[in-house]
């Protein structure tokens, strides 16, 4: 295995986790809710009254980094990965998946696996697995182009 | 609070390194040159949260609700799995998971708007037939 050191962020990587997991917590705390996006945007479909708590927290994520944009003054790198009918078919891909398994990297990553869900690690599992594969089948299969 | 919850998060995500896509992928590319940033990313998010978590569930209730909604299933069945599998080739494949999508929203929103949309579509595709799977084992 070789590492790239050049690319390592280890501070701003574990600060950020540790923020997520807080933001985590805040949500449990006073809504009682699990902080999974995929859940609490796929819940804004449903006719019920969890509206309002659902469209705050997304609120929150859409504003957030436009916030440290502001402050700090410098961009963030954000570059894509791929591009066309294969990025749009991953798009699906996410929704559908994320849907179905009831969860992503928000909700069994960081919440189910800190509450030691059986169901969440099989996930997590699962969907590191199949990103490995995918990323070596385009990077090093060379099928990926 | 949803709202400070969700601007942490945003913050959090920012600062972590998750909204690069190629970020990501390198993280992921483990047969390659490897960048395990992102593995910190999880660490810290699940070390903090599984500490506070059981201080939570101490109290009999969340502050403004009558109750934690808490999943209630727990068995690994056959939705989970194949659900979770088509969204890591679809993470594999774009870089982008739910959350990275809403942060990178307003930053580029030439980039994400589509892929969002998209993602929406898939939900509620997925949702849709979650919901016909589980009728069909009530009936």
């Amino acid at each position: 295995m070789i590492i790239n050191w050049e690319s390592f962020t280890p501070i701003a990587s574990l600060g950020g986790g540790i923020l997520i997991g807080i933001a985590a917590l805040i949500l449990m705390i006073t809504s009682g809710r699990v902080m999974g996006v995929s859940g609490i945007l796929s819940g804004l479909f449903s006719a019920d009254d969890t509206k309002l708590w659902r469209l705050a927290f997304l609120g929150g994520t859409l504003i957030g980094p436009l916030l440290i944009v502001t402050i700090t003054g410098t961009p963030i790198a954000s570059e894509l990965v791929s591009d066309g009918w294969l990025l749009y078919g991953a798009a699906f891909l996410v929704g559908i998946g994320t849907a179905l398994g009831s969860g992503c990297t928000s909700g069994h990553g960081i919440c189910g696996l800190a509450r030691f869900s059986g169901r969440s690690l099989a996930a997590v599992i699962t969907f590191m697995t199949m990103a490995v594969f995918t990323v070596y089948i385009i990077r090093h299969s060379g099928l990926g182009g | 609070m949803a709202l400070i919850s969700g601007l942490v998060f945003g913050v959090g995500l920012a600062i972590s390194g998750m909204l690069d896509p190629s970020k990501i992928s390198g993280f992921l590319d483990i047969f390659g040159v490897w960048d395990p940033s992102l593995a910190l990313v999880m660490a810290g998010g699940v070390a903090v949260n599984a500490v506070g978590h059981r201080f939570v569930m101490r109290q009999s209730a969340p502050v403004f609700a009558p109750r934690f909604s808490l999943p209630s299933l727990t068995s690994i069945d056959r939705p989970l799995l194949l659900g979770s599998a088509l969204f890591g080739i679809g993470w594999g494949i774009s870089g982008l998971c739910p959350g990275p999508v809403l942060a990178n929203l307003l930053l580029i929103p030439e980039k994400m708007v589509l892929f969002a949309a998209i993602v929406c579509v898939g939900l509620w595709v997925g949702r849709a037939i979650k919901q016909g799977l589980e009728k069909s084992q009530v009936d």
